[in-house]
């Protein structure tokens, strides 16, 4: 099977799903794909694990929120610049993130996220520890009115389906193949005349601004941005759905989102819901341990052997 | 109130004086993750909750096998120690040869677990644990009100951090782990049995979180949440600081806690992002921190 | 080949668009009764409103004969977390995908704030028990806002008024850093300001602090006469507990602003006794309350908060309101709710107003010393009953939903 008929599969799959599934739990699903797959470009093809990626899924949702509050722009306006503000952030971060590697590149990436975290606890317009409630979800294009939540969906879908887009094709371009380079062996790349760290950065940029996407988008589905999406434990948590699918896959994170999401959802609003993080806690260990490729991975190596 | 250019010192001596516990907290848990990360390049994301763990521990001893605050700051340790051990010895030595990545992961994942069973099992809210009998009441100084327990928290982990540095740094048995640090296959070769080595000092590492979880149940309620809180900043600190040096764990851990309490009586709303922007600044002038050596 | 494979791709997705968008979520009256608690089961408020309140609604639904319009009423519960999203998230999918006619307990007005906004979208009744802050019958008011038990103002009018009357005029407030903190500190501060008052200084503490101390050295500095704290559960006890160890409360006065009967039993009768407070419900105040007290301890394990009492009342009022107008259409329940007036063990001269807003007595009373007590639930000497008329804020215009 090729990946464009595999594509197609999926797409129709989505399509149809609303008419079985809660809506708003499918757009939520999207919305952490998104967040997913826009990490994974860091983590999977520039082999740079960012502890901080809350800090910009929160961004997104507290810039589009408070422009649909305050101002009645339209909400593709809205995610737009939510999604501008993010990569800014992203651009300072990741200026100085890229001066160190490996777990320093972690260890700051969250201290980092940590100080936004802060700020957006402290900061009026984000009615901190309340949350920003009642963000109107609007009507794209002032067309069609988003609080139809099927409506809402085939939205929340047509952004992911753009930014899932946006990233094969980074992936897939020249830019995509010297990240890679730097992966497996940055000395190489460094003597073969790339400028590493610019490299590093501009992927961070756009990691960070798709991560802010998926951000404003979940601001409107769930009409409210909060103190969790900039929460560590969300950093944590997309590393582990990333993890979990498979690292430097394209369809891992997708699966991995998917999994989490439904099991939190699941878990949540039960008596189970104080094992959440004990769950999440040994699919991290088991996955360190013997899963390390996710479950993508390991299927496309069983594959690769077999076929 | 007694104001000097005005300063009101009562307020200003009192920040400072939580500014110095805080940041004796902070220079015991650094010192740990500074150990650790010497022999085995890997940061343990799990000490907060080990630290947490240590709390625990003190109050359910006290609870149910009546042992004392005094034995508990000896046996505590020593158990979380324990757990250290089992966790290097079974988890962490498996995958000692991937990415170091790889162990960070694992150990936020160890972390997850330990304050998940613990909310689970005592709730989120915290639970009080006395101070000893014998530190109860306090002094009243010109400029403050110290309470005894504070004054013997800034004591105590200031003799265990120096201890511990003078441990490292002076003796013959610091020798041997620093020099395990600069090159294990030598070591080994000299007839040195450097994974023993790595894993009990990974166990003392996580005993110095251990001891600080009880120092630590008097002061703060014990909850769940306690160590994954602190343990972001430490994180922070321990950037400030460069991972070079047992020495400048303890005294950049000393001195952010300061910092902090100063920028608590003078511009309060900066108090909790103060040690993330000084890590900003370090940063953008010196990439390997102040007491690091660039790798 | 391909065009083909293309224009039948976007005929479904035509199709099925088409289809999903005619398809309405609105949930409608569906004769089945379903009650959603929120409460936190293991936070900070977990012994005010944890599983309590649903034992509570249990009991109310039990009392009143487990079933309503033919169909059995039914119950599902869960933990907000004390966290807006959590709840926000949890309300959404009750409403919308389960059937669920109206949620109470509520305890942080963080959660109900986002609760009361997913309901009035879509049409459903929040029964707010354990919140405090007034905004839901003013600034957020909607015409399915019901606020049972106590809020800010009655707080305010009953606590701090007295003391400011007896000359205590000075006062710096310990907040807790969310909604309900800051109306509290608002409402309180302008108490304090009317009867000639000053406020030096205030703090806000996110909740669920553990360490008070940098707090309270803020207050020890400030010189205030009073030193309020304007948060709520373990954080009142924590704080407290650090006043006492830095020596605070020998040197100014403290006055827990809202005190629950779990946290007044945990503090240290050395340093609580004498506190003065208002509550909405006192378990030893009649027989009434004591009978349905005992039976509540029995299955619960400890003595009711005034969030418990207050979740039985609102339950049972709804119910009552159900099965007169035969119908959980929630326009017609509401609208009886408010025009038949509460009467229960908890609910003294009661009446819920166009506003949403549940008046009734409140209760001024004093902690016991040590040597008053007779058991562990026995720890307040009522001073006096405060109308509701008193204690509460007019109705505001904008908010006269009737």
């Amino acid at each position: 099977m090729n990946d464009t008929k595999l594509n197609l599969i999926l797409l129709a799959i989505a399509l149809v799903a609303p008419t079985i599934f809660y809506p708003v739990f499918l757009a939520k699903i999207l919305c952490f794909a998104l967040f997913a797959c826009a990490f994974n470009l860091l983590l999977g093809y520039a082999g740079l694990l960012s502890f901080g990626h809350a800090a910009f899924l929160g961004t997104g949702g507290y810039v589009t929120g408070y422009l649909m509050i305050n101002t009645g722009l339209s909400p593709e306006l809205a995610i737009i610049l939510g999604m501008i503000a993010g990569g800014m952030l992203g651009a300072i971060f990741g200026k100085l993130a890229v001066k160190r590697e490996g777990i320093y590149f972690a260890m700051v990436t969250l201290a980092l996220a940590q100080l936004v975290f802060f700020f957006y606890l402290q900061a009026p317009f984000t009615n901190g520890e309340d949350g920003m409630q009642g963000v109107p979800r609007g009507a794209v294009f002032g067309l069609v009115d988003l609080t139809n939540n099927f409506a809402m969906y085939y939205f929340v879908l047509a952004i992911f389906i753009l930014g899932y887009w946006l990233i094969n094709r980074t992936v897939h371009s020249p830019f995509g193949q010297v990240l890679k380079a730097i992966r497996e062996n940055e000395d190489r790349a460094i003597s073969l005349g790339y400028e590493v760290n610019r490299y590093k950065w501009v992927a961070f940029i756009i990691s960070a601004a798709l991560a802010s996407l998926a951000g404003s988008t979940k601001a409107l589905v769930f009409n409210l941005a909060s103190l969790t999406d900039v929460h560590w434990h969300m950093s944590g948590e997309v590393i582990l759905m990333t993890l979990v699918g498979g690292v430097g896959t394209m369809l891992g994170p997708i699966l991995g989102a998917g999994l989490v999401v439904t099991m939190q959802n699941y878990l949540s609003g039960g008596e189970l819901g104080n094992y959440i993080h004990i769950i999440m806690g040994i699919v991290f260990v088991v996955c360190v341990l013997s899963f390390r490729s996710g479950i993508v991975g390991q299927f496309l190596k069983f594959k690769r052997n077999n076929f | 109130m007694i104001t000097v250019f005005g300063i009101n010192l009562f307020a200003l001596f009192g920040q400072l004086l939580v500014g110095l516990i805080n940041g004796s907290f902070y220079a015991l848990l650094s010192l740990g993750l500074a150990i650790i990360f010497g022999l085995l390049k890997i940061i343990n994301f799990a000490q907060g909750a080990l630290y947490m763990l240590g709390a625990f521990l003190a109050l359910l001893a006290l609870k149910y096998l009546g042992i004392n605050y005094w034995y508990a700051l000896i046996l505590v340790p020593i158990a979380v120690g324990m757990v250290g051990i089992l966790m290097e010895r079974f988890l962490i030595r498996p995958i000692a040869n991937e990415d170091h990545l790889y162990s960070l992961l694992l150990t936020f994942g160890l972390a997850l677990i330990i304050q998940g069973a613990f909310t689970h099992t005592f709730g989120s809210s915290g639970l009080s644990y006395s101070v000893p009998e014998a530190l109860k009441g306090g002094t009243r100084l010109p400029f403050m009100y110290l309470p005894n327990y504070r004054a013997w928290i800034i004591v105590a982990s200031i003799v265990v951090c120096f201890g511990t540095w003078w441990m490292i740094e002076k003796t013959r048995l610091g020798a041997y782990l620093r020099a395990g640090t600069e090159n294990p296959k030598l070591m080994q070769a000299f007839g040195i049995n450097v994974p023993l080595m790595v894993t009990l000092t990974f166990g003392f590492g996580v005993a110095l979180a251990g001891f600080a979880g009880v120092m630590a149940a008097p002061v703060y309620s014990v909850s769940p949440d306690m160590g994954s809180n602190v343990l972001i900043v430490v994180f922070a600190i321990v950037v400030i600081g460069g991972m070079g040096s047992i020495g400048g764990a303890i005294i950049t851990g000393l001195g952010m806690g300061i910092i902090e309490g100063l920028t608590k009586y003078f511009y309060p709303e900066a108090s909790n992002t103060i040690i993330f922007l000084v890590m900003v600044v370090v940063l953008l002038l010196k990439p390997a921190g102040l007491f690091g050596k660039e790798a | 080949m391909k065009t083909v494979r293309k224009s039948i791709a976007s005929a479904i997705t035509t199709g099925v668009i088409a289809t999903a968008l005619s398809m309405n979520s609105f949930a409608v009256a569906d004769g089945k009764v379903k009650l959603g608690i929120l409460a936190d089961m293991g936070g900070t408020y977990a012994d005010i409103c944890g599983k309590g309140c649903v034992t509570a609604a249990e009991m109310a639904i039990e009392d009143f004969g487990g079933k309503v319009l033919g169909n059995k009423i039914e119950l599902v519960s869960a933990d907000s977390q004390l966290k807006p999203d959590i709840a926000s998230s949890i309300a959404r999918k009750w409403v919308e995908n389960e059937g669920v006619d109206t949620i109470g307990g509520l305890v942080s007005s963080a959660v109900s704030g986002a609760v009361s906004k997913v309901n009035v979208d879509n049409k459903k009744i929040t029964l707010i028990s354990g919140s405090a802050s007034n905004t839901f019958t003013t600034k957020t008011c909607n015409p399915y806002n019901v606020h049972w038990t106590y809020n800010v103002v009655a707080l305010a009018n009953g606590t701090v008024k007295p003391m400011v009357e007896s000359g205590k005029k000075n006062w710096f407030f310990i907040t807790a850093d969310y909604s309900f903190g800051h109306a509290l500190e608002s409402v309180a501060s302008k108490v304090i300001k009317e009867k000639g008052g000053k406020v030096v200084g205030h703090v806000r503490a996110p909740l669920g602090t553990t360490d008070f101390s940098s707090y309270v050295l803020q207050a020890q500095a400030s010189g205030a006469d009073v030193v309020a704290l304007a948060n709520a559960g373990n954080d009142t006890v924590n704080a407290l507990k650090a006043a006492t160890e830095f020596g605070l409360t020998e040197q100014m006065d403290i006055a827990g602003l809202l005190v629950f009967t779990q946290n007044a039993q945990a503090m240290d009768p050395a340093v609580a006794s004498g506190m003065r407070l208002t509550t909405g419900f006192y378990w030893d105040i009649d027989d009434k309350a004591r009978d349905w007290s005992q039976r509540f301890e029995q299955r619960h394990g400890g003595i009711p908060s005034m969030i418990h009492a207050g979740v039985y009342s609102a339950t049972t009022h709804y119910l009552n309101s159900v099965k007169a107008v035969g119908s959980d259409d929630s326009d017609k329940v509401i609208k009886h709710m408010k025009q038949t007036k509460p009467d229960d063990f908890f609910s003294r001269n009661a009446q819920l107003r166009a506003d949403g807003r549940m008046v009734h007595d409140m209760l001024y009373v004093e902690i016991k010393k040590q040597s008053e007590r007779k058991n562990k639930g026995d720890i307040y000497n009522v001073i006096k009953v405060i109308p509701g008329e008193e204690a509460y804020n007019p109705i505001q215009a904008s908010c006269n939903f009737s």
